[in-house]
């Protein structure tokens, strides 16, 4: 395991900027992900880390050594990749020994034996060694191929989308295994995706990525509390974070240069009508998502949606009063303007 | 309800026997000439001009001794002088007044396709592999060009260049060498492998590879245990075509071998000469002839079903 740091990463392809920029530093044991929606440069990014692509400049360091101009088998890194992870003409005991059989390490048959064994443990496989890499369902296929990156403990894995082409279900059952394998073995890792649960509940830190720029980098309750801009708000939270014009809703004390508004469900009170609260706002439809309702509710012509208690007693058509408490401000330049 | 239970995808049973029935009769009328050849080579040579012709006849290995044989007419006194003949085909050859004088040259011939097109297959099938993973993984300057540049070179009918060719082979010293029908075959079979190649390599994602090199391979250790691997479909099935191609040549083979290196296709005419028209030893010839292709064909038949389907069913 290593520290790795990137400095002023930037690649190119064409006229289009893939990646510019990019500075980020892992700490050893570190689970960093970057978030980021289809083109961020996100697996460019990864790439470009792993030897596969050659930056237009900035430099990768791992471990302290500097290895931009190395090939990729020099760089002692796993990758985990979005499509193809398995050998298709292996079975699963040869491709976790594959990477332990590479003339780089070229380990005695005792060890890899052993070594495939402890890993096919670990990741919950071991009852399909013999198995054709074909024959296995989406979740186990992508469990071998996060053993395969374990089975050589390089000095940085890198993982891309793993689980994005896996159901609802397994993807969360495999969210946790990821998290528990990581934490085990301790290993530094760097994990992209567009899926903003996975970056809430498996990082240390998130890097929200968009243009091929890091534009924030912290804790996921930070990002989530406290996003720089418009733009990272948007990527998380769900529902998605309403984004008003200040006035729509009455609000406390708005910073001057606000142009916008991001209220999340927690930054809005909802009351019935009643003698004390007069009606600012009519409670357009309840869409039931079963663990969840989603209160979609009309102000002013405007449509506003939040998560809502089943047991809060809403119905459809309820007038009701509505109020901010300390949202998002955000200046005309998409930037968050902190309060007061 | 029974509409129902007529799916819309899977044929209805008429149209199944319909299909069925063509594809017999089509494989019956294209297995007539083959049958009849294999017929004929165990047919005696008055049995195989006989009018009409005879659908039954008493088997005779004949033809199979007149091809691996030369004869000789004799007396019918110094054959009775003879000691007693010690096979069936001495028996038979003596019936004919004629004794066998030695070998034909039909084996050496047949073991020369064997080399030249195993050899040309072989090489345009290697370096058909090498070059198209190149045009499919890398940056080739003017790749577009080349590739049809390589595509042009079947675009005429290799024949059509024979006279220079026939002349440059005489001054390299080349004429009537197996090394001369390798090198020949292998530049007329290249440009097909390389097409043929391109598209199957193309079809691996190249994560395959970087994977590989990741986990510490280099590019040629990934070629080799991960790309090739997964390209024998389509080797088995570019294999074949250049195989059937080179086996079957005759019109070079005939222009540029006529001794030590002469293969199967211009000798077997040839046996027609020898003591009138032997067409049980013509047809022992052309069915000893296709055998290297069935066995090679039936071998990789699965390679070649799914490779001839261009990735269509490929998974
Ligand atoms: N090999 C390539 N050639 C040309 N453009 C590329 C290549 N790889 C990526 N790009 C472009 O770079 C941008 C970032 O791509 P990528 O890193 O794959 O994004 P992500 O993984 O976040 O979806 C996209 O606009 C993509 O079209
Ligand atoms: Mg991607």
């Amino acid at each position: 395991m290593a520290e790795v740091r990137l400095s002023r990463l930037s690649k190119s392809f064409g006229a289009a900027a893939a990646v510019s920029g990019l500075d980020l530093t892992i700490a050893d044991g570190e689970f960093v992900v970057l978030l980021g929606p289809t083109g961020a440069g996100k697996t460019t990014t990864l790439r470009l880390i792993a030897g596969l692509e050659r930056p237009d400049a900035g430099s990768v360091t791992i471990g302290g050594e500097e290895v931009t101009a190395r090939s990729p088998a020099e760089r002692d890194v796993a990758f985990v990749f979005q499509q193809y992870s398995l050998y298709p003409h292996l079975s699963v005991y040869d491709n976790l020994a594959f990477p332990l059989r590479s003339p780089a390490r070229r380990l005695p048959a005792a060890e890899v034996d052993a070594r495939v064994r402890e890993i096919a443990g670990l990741v919950r496989i071991d009852h399909k060694l013999d198995s054709r890499s074909t024959r296995l369902s989406g979740g186990e296929m992508q469990r071998v191929a996060i053993g395969r990156a374990l089975v050589r403990k390089p000095s940085i894995f890198l993982m891309d989308e793993p689980l994005s082409s896996l159901d609802a279900k397994l993807r969360a059952d495999l969210r946790l295994e990821l998290k528990r394998i990581q934490s085990d073995v301790g290993s530094t890792l760097l994990y992209v995706t567009h899926d903003q649960i996975e970056a809430m509940t498996m990082a240390d830190r998130i890097g929200i990525l968009s243009g091929g720029e890091l534009v924030q980098l912290g804790t996921p309750r930070d990002i989530y509390t406290s996003p720089a801009n418009l733009h990272v708000a948007a990527r998380l939270g769900n529902p998605q974070i309403n984004l008003v014009e200040p006035g729509l809703i009455p609000c406390q004390s708005v910073p001057r240069g606000t142009r916008t508004i991001g209220a999340r469900t927690e930054h809005v009170e909802v009351e019935k009508a009643a003698a004390g609260a007069a009606a600012n706002a009519r409670i357009d439809w309840i869409e039931h998502l079963g663990d969840q309702n989603h209160l979609h509710i009309a102000v002013d012509g405007r449509r506003i949606t939040l998560l809502a208690d089943p047991y809060s007693g809403f119905k459809a058509g309820d007038a009701v009063a509505i109020r901010l408490r300390e949202p998002l401000f955000f200046g005309a330049d998409d930037r968050r303007i902190s309060h007061g | 309800m029974s509409a129902a239970a007529h799916s819309v995808v899977e044929p209805g049973l008429t149209s199944k026997r319909v299909a069925g029935a063509i594809v017999i009769l089509y494989a019956v009328i294209t297995m007539v000439p083959l049958f009849w050849i294999f017929a004929t080579s165990f047919k005696t040579p008055p049995d195989s001009i006989a009018y009409p012709p005879k659908i039954l006849f008493e088997p005779s290995i004949e033809g199979y001794c007149n091809l691996f044989t030369t004869r000789t007419r004799q007396t019918a006194e110094y054959i009775a002088s003879l000691p007693p003949a010690t096979s069936f085909c001495d028996e038979t050859t003596r019936k004919r007044n004629m004794v066998i004088a030695g070998q034909s040259n039909f084996l050496p011939r047949f073991v020369n396709s064997l080399i030249i097109a195993f050899g040309s297959t072989f090489c345009a099938v290697f370096l058909g592999t090498l070059a198209a993973y190149g045009f499919s993984r890398f940056k080739v300057p003017l790749a577009d060009d080349l590739l049809f540049f390589i595509l042009s070179t079947r675009m005429m009918p290799p024949i059509a260049v024979a006279i220079p060719i026939y002349l440059m082979y005489r001054e390299l010293g080349l004429s009537d060498t197996a090394l001369g029908m390798i090198l020949l075959y292998t530049a007329v079979n290249v440009s097909l492998a390389v097409w043929l190649l391109k598209g199957f390599i193309d079809e691996i994602p190249r994560e395959y590879e970087e994977a590989a090199m990741i986990d510490g391979y280099t590019r040629m250790g990934a070629f080799f245990k991960v790309v090739l691997p997964q390209a024998t479909t389509g080797i088995a099935a570019t294999a074949i075509f250049c195989l059937i191609f080179a086996w079957n040549e005759y019109a070079f083979a005939a222009l540029l071998t006529s001794g030590t290196a002469q293969t199967a296709p211009p000798f077997i005419p040839t046996i027609i000469g020898e003591g009138g028209q032997d067409w049980p030893a013509v047809a022992a010839g052309t069915t000893i002839f296709l055998v290297p292709i069935l066995v090679f064909t039936i071998l990789l038949r699965k390679q070649l079903l799914r490779g001839i389907t261009f990735g269509a069913v490929r998974k």
